[in-house]
């Protein structure tokens, strides 16, 4: 018992990852942290998403079900559990069974890597970002088998389209990424790394964000990836794979109750996925803005407060709400409730003002502050674009990302290697 | 660009029997139930990977036999009826249904009777247009202009349901003029709408002209030529977008139209980017007419003399008017009697339909999609 205590208290002084420190109790921890907080934010993110579309779009969004339609994606999960699970007769039965699984298990398996702060990620490769680019490419193998085991047209024209798309865009995607990488090689050794925290920890050393980085070098690299990432995702205005108004559905057309919302949490999380790889490498990760110019223990302080106010904010929007309800008995228990999730808001803003919790909750703030700059980028693109056609989708990807990304390669290559010899001699 | 049947026709000859697929052919269903073939029209689609070889469609789905129903109901109660083959435009199909009537009848409906007309008809033409954008730019993907065009045709819903009670199936005209007299107060609302509507035209534009993927996905999609069209019979925007200057309120001036100022806008290529723009022209016009009749709008009686019991003389009458979508004609064969001895109509979305396996072949299926939209079809319309 003693010697369990002891395992499990032995990770508090290190400052590694729980998987490079080999602690497999906290990594356990952290695994189930990972997907409680994803499992969150996916759920969080589908009512946003409809929310802010909707305001985009001149209506209201959810509104019944808890105030403000909070409750709708708790109130649709259940229904989706809930319905009659259907396998078409003509499917392949055990392919149609495991293709849902594989694309969730690819979605899910990426976050090993992610990291949240300098110690709060599962795990920490020498090969992170190169596992990451693999394994979330996996997923597109489960979108084959599902669009081929239905049986069935549209799902199957769907599935040969996302195929198609992902793998011509994973292309320029790792171009780009491979000049980024190439950015972490810029220190006095010329040591490169692969590994997620490296390249932040890179970013930090170098006192420069990869997207300022050469100044239009790092911007072009990280514009070809934030066009591939949201090719990479099926979504608008890539999203013929499920494109409603052509192929009703697409892959899963076929697919229904828990299934589906399987492909669902998989496309949400890829979402997150690859907006934190993009996050990781070109926006400073976890690193607060300006972390060198802005250093010092003032600095310190003003920007520990920012979860705390940020949670703080998020109260007041509720409780303004609150006042706005309408004074009707009908909307009494809404109004209630809608004050109960401003006070809970509140009381995590609390929590978040104590030093020691704010001090490190920080990295894992400014992380996902910057991811969900992203998610709301996909909602936005999803308000505003039409939807591009197969053969276009193509020619973008092999005629213009591919040879914007070679340019940006070999150039950032190229000034890597004459910088140093013209402004430090 | 093969026809359906060639690729197999040296098989029929050897083997006596056709192959029930070919390796490489892909028949789809699109349709009835499919969320972009704008009602139940179903097409059935031959693709090549995503290249498509040819289409048909099959119609008859919302199939009413109003044609037929004509044929047993006195002039005065087929009026309704015809609000209902394009239900999106109940009042042009009123107008061209009671004008008909009135010609069979030797009657004219007064001046004030034929402004307010002019005035609620082009309103309606915007309705129109209006939600073919949104369905249209919805099919295409995407999703926001659908619910700003919505939010603002509510508001000539509202002056269609102030003026005569209902907001889609208006029958809002009556044979010789109008049933009511306008509401107080109408003149300034439609004056409010068109202050109103005018900026957002451009709000809708500002969305879609020049954004480059709505120009890749429509530019160069769905070129019908101007021999083509006349060839099919295509009429409406459609037409104009490939360079034919044909507008029956300009050709056969019917109405009150010859006493307003407006243009005809025209597209040069014939392609669903012409086509969209076309439309947006025509609400611009529309606007214009409207203004102008509102600023002429004379006073005086609003239903010309016609018998309580309507026996038109035995004869044969056809007239057309300029719907939204294209002409819209009925031929109308009297006995003598109280009902129509043959209601014929001429709706322009079935005609304009038969185009469609022109416009697709050799295109991808995404382009059927837009193809569709861009045709303004209305089913109701089609099967009748």
């Amino acid at each position: 018992m003693h010697q369990l205590i002891q395992y499990i208290s032995s990770y508090l002084t290190s400052d590694k990852t729980p998987g490079v420190a080999g602690n497999m109790f906290w990594a356990l921890v952290y695994i189930m942290l990972v997907f409680v907080g994803l499992s969150v934010a996916v759920i969080a993110m589908n009512w946003l998403e409809r929310k802010i579309l909707a305001h985009m779009q001149v209506r209201l969004g959810p509104m019944r079900v808890g105030p403000h339609g909070l409750l709708q994606p708790i109130a649709d999960a259940i229904k989706l559990l809930l319905k009659e699970d259907i396998m078409p007769a003509e499917a392949d039965g055990v392919i149609f069974w495991i293709a849902p699984f594989i694309v969730v298990l690819a979605a899910f398996t990426v976050f090993v890597v992610v990291p949240f702060g300098p110690t709060h990620a599962i795990t920490d490769m020498n090969i992170g970002i190169l596992f990451m680019l693999g394994v979330s490419s996996l997923s597109v193998l489960g979108i084959v088998m599902a669009g081929w085991a239905s049986n069935s047209h549209y799902p199957l024209i769907g599935a040969l389209r996302s195929s198609a798309q992902m793998v011509s865009y994973e292309v320029a995607m790792g171009l780009a990424v491979v000049s980024a990488i190439l950015m972490t090689s810029l220190n006095a050794e010329g040591t490169g790394t692969l590994s997620m925290i490296g390249i932040v920890q890179a970013q930090l050393a170098q006192g420069e964000w990869f997207i300022f980085k050469f100044f239009p070098l790092g911007l072009v690299a990280f514009f070809i990836f934030a066009v591939a990432m949201v090719a990479e995702t099926n979504r608008a205005p890539f999203d013929l794979a499920e494109a409603e108004s052509e192929l009703t559905a697409g892959f899963h057309t076929e697919y229904s109750g828990f299934r589906w919302s399987l492909f669902f949490l998989a496309e949400y999380s890829a979402m997150i996925a690859v907006s934190s790889i993009a996050v990781t490498l070109w926006l400073g990760g976890w690193l607060r803005p300006f972390p060198n110019w802005l250093s010092g223990q003032t600095w310190d302080q003003i920007f520990n407060v920012f979860p705390g106010v940020s949670f703080l904010l998020l109260a007041a929007i509720c409780f303004y709400n609150t006042a706005r309800m309408p004074k009707h008995p009908l909307f009494r228990v809404q109004t209630i409730g809608l004050a109960g999730f401003g006070i809970v808001l509140g009381l995590i803003a609390l929590v978040l003002f104590y030093p020691p919790v704010s001090l490190r909750v920080q990295d894992i703030f400014w992380f996902a502050a910057k991811v969900a700059g992203f998610m709301y980028l996909y909602i936005w693109y999803r308000g505003t674009f039409p939807r591009y056609r197969f053969d276009q989708l193509m020619q973008m990807g092999w005629k213009v990302l591919l040879p914007m990304g070679l340019g940006v390669l070999i150039l950032t290559a190229g000034v890597a290697l004459v910088q140093p010899m013209i402004w430090h001699p | 660009m093969t026809d359906i049947q060639t690729p197999h026709s040296h098989l029929d000859l050897e083997t006596h029997e056709k192959p029930f697929l070919d390796a490489n052919e892909l028949v789809i269903n699109m349709g009835p139930q499919h969320p972009a073939t704008h009602g139940v029209l179903r097409v059935i689609l031959r693709l090549d990977g995503e290249k498509v070889l040819g289409l048909e469609c099959v119609i008859g789905y919302l199939h009413r036999g109003v044609e037929k129903i004509g044929e047993h109901r006195t002039y005065t109660m087929f009026n309704p009826y015809v609000d209902r083959m394009d239900y999106v435009a109940a009042v042009s199909n009123g107008l061209g249904y009671c004008e008909t009537v009135e010609k069979l009848l030797h009657v004219e409906a007064p001046p004030r009777a034929q402004h307010v007309r002019v005035i609620l008809t082009e309103l309606n033409r915007i309705a129109s247009h209006q939600l073919w954008l949104g369905t249209h730019a919805l099919d295409i993907g995407a999703i926001t202009p659908l619910f700003y065009t919505f939010r603002d045709r509510e508001e000539i819903l509202k002056i269609y349901e102030k003026y005569c009670g209902a907001r889609l199936t208006t029958h809002a005209f009556r044979i010789g003029g109008l049933q009511y007299e306008t509401y107080t107060g109408f003149e300034k609302e439609v004056k409010n709408f068109l202050d109103f509507f005018r900026p957002k035209i451009d709000e809708y534009e500002e969305l879609l002209t020049t954004n480059r993927i709505w120009v890749e996905r429509t530019k160069g999609v769905g070129i019908i030529s101007a021999e083509d069209c006349i060839a099919y019979g295509v009429t409406g925007p459609v037409l104009r977008a490939s360079g034919v200057k044909w507008d029956l309120r300009k050709a056969q001036p019917y109405a009150n139209y010859k006493n307003f100022d407006f243009e005809i806008p025209i597209g040069e290529n014939g392609d669903t980017y012409d086509r969209y723009l076309v439309r947006m022209a025509e609400m611009r016009q529309s606007v214009r007419i409207i203004e102008q009749a509102l600023a002429a709008l004379p006073e005086g009686p609003i239903m010309a003399k016609v018998p309580k019991v309507m026996k038109p003389p035995v004869g044969e009458v056809y007239h057309s008017i300029e719907a939204p979508k294209g002409e819209l004609g009925y031929f109308i064969v009297s006995d003598g009697s109280t009902q129509p001895y043959r209601v014929r109509v001429r709706p322009p979305s079935f005609v304009n339909l038969q185009a469609l396996d022109e416009m697709c072949r050799g295109e991808l299926v995404a382009d059927v999609i837009a193809v569709i939209g861009t045709l303004d079809i209305v089913l109701g319309e089609v099967d009748r």
